[in-house]
């Protein structure tokens, strides 16, 4: 079974590293990161995610911005605000939005 | 129609770690329920209890607003931007995580538990300059009335925080009769049993229900001696 590939941008370099330690703890999912917009948008070109979380660092602006990017090249890809920074809201965020909930 | 959702104590999602003991009002860790998701801005409502000398390590937060207020017991927080501070009961503390930051939360007492709510807003502004703060309450009076305990404002009674949000707390003696009037007409109001039974709008509660109303002011009776925890939210921000 492929697993759900997960794109988690965020420019806190240790809450980074959380956040993909507790997504890749799960056997279904696989989490790659990136700690700037120009990172998250070459890494998206080189790999096929099913999901992205935007994290920390992320602004209004660059939000919207890499959402028209990432649609361009996936339309099928969804793209969530992650917060908290840890454990507490991650499962659900990402449980939720393979549901179909996504921006 | 007037909205409303009730949370029966009952209801709650129940995790037991051995040290820890918590019931969560809305999905947490590794809980999902698409139903049980948020009230507005209120995303999380905790009711943790920590064995003696247990506590959470070293753990990230960012981008939310972390509200944390004792019920029994001493909770020690220490935290990536030097704070370190007892919260006691009749006391509040938030921390604004913002663009990240490390916390640890001990059960400072080796032997008894500590019980506090642990409660999680979203921000209305991201990546803010991480920021702590604490107040103690308990010499002002919420005997038979609101007191305000939390607000947006830096100027105004309680802490602060990036939300259009105000808490208010009470100790009401059995019959007494109150309003809550919103702050703001587009918000709504989560009440939060502690302790005791009171009716919110005719609606009963016992301890630690919730029961959220959307853009209406409330009318709360005691129906026994209780404390109550009021949060005015907003839907969207």
């Amino acid at each position: 079974m492929n697993k759900i590939n997960i794109l988690v941008l965020a420019n806190h370099p240790e809450i980074l590293g959380t956040i993909l330690r507790l997504i890749n703890k799960n056997e279904l999912w696989n989490g790659i990161g990136a700690e700037s917009p120009e990172e998250a948008v070459a890494t998206f070109k080189l790999n096929q995610f099913d999901l992205v979380l935007l994290g920390v660092g992320v602004d209004d602006e660059t939000e919207q911005n890499l959402l028209q990017t990432f649609k361009s090249l996936n339309s099928n890809v969804i793209c969530i605000r992650h917060f908290g920074g840890g454990s507490g809201l991650l499962y659900s965020e990402i449980a939720h939005a393979l549901a179909g909930k996504g921006l | 129609m007037q909205q409303t959702i009730l949370h029966k104590a009952a209801t709650r999602f129940s995790a037991d770690h051995g040290w820890l003991k918590s019931a969560q009002t809305f999905s947490f860790h590794g809980h999902y329920d698409p139903e049980r998701l948020q009230f507005g801005a209120l995303r999380v409502l905790n009711d943790d209890t920590v064995n003696g000398g247990k506590g959470f390590g070293e753990h990230p937060h960012d981008n939310m607003e972390i509200i944390s207020i004792p019920l029994e017991g001493t909770l020690e927080h220490q935290d990536s931007m030097g704070n370190t501070a007892l919260i006691r009961p009749g006391e509040i503390q938030v921390m604004s995580a913002g663009t990240g930051i490390y916390h640890t939360e001990f059960n400072k007492d080796k032997d008894e538990p500590v019980t506090f709510l642990q409660i999680w807003l979203y921000p209305n502004e991201l990546n803010v300059k991480p920021r702590y703060d604490q107040q103690n309450f308990s010499q002002k009076d919420k005997h038979n009335k609101l007191l305000q305990i939390l607000s947006p404002n830096q100027d105004d009674e309680g802490v602060w925080i990036y939300q259009n949000a105000w808490f208010h707390i009470g100790e009401f003696d059995k019959d007494f009769k109150t309003e809550y009037q919103l702050k703001d007409h587009a918000n709504g109001v989560y009440v939060f049993v502690m302790e005791g039974d009171v009716e919110v709008n005719g609606q009963l509660l016992n301890k630690r229900d919730g029961y959220g109303i959307w853009k209406s002011s409330i009318e709360i009776q005691a129906i026994s001696d209780a404390k109550v925890l009021v949060m005015e939210v907003p839907e969207k921000w």
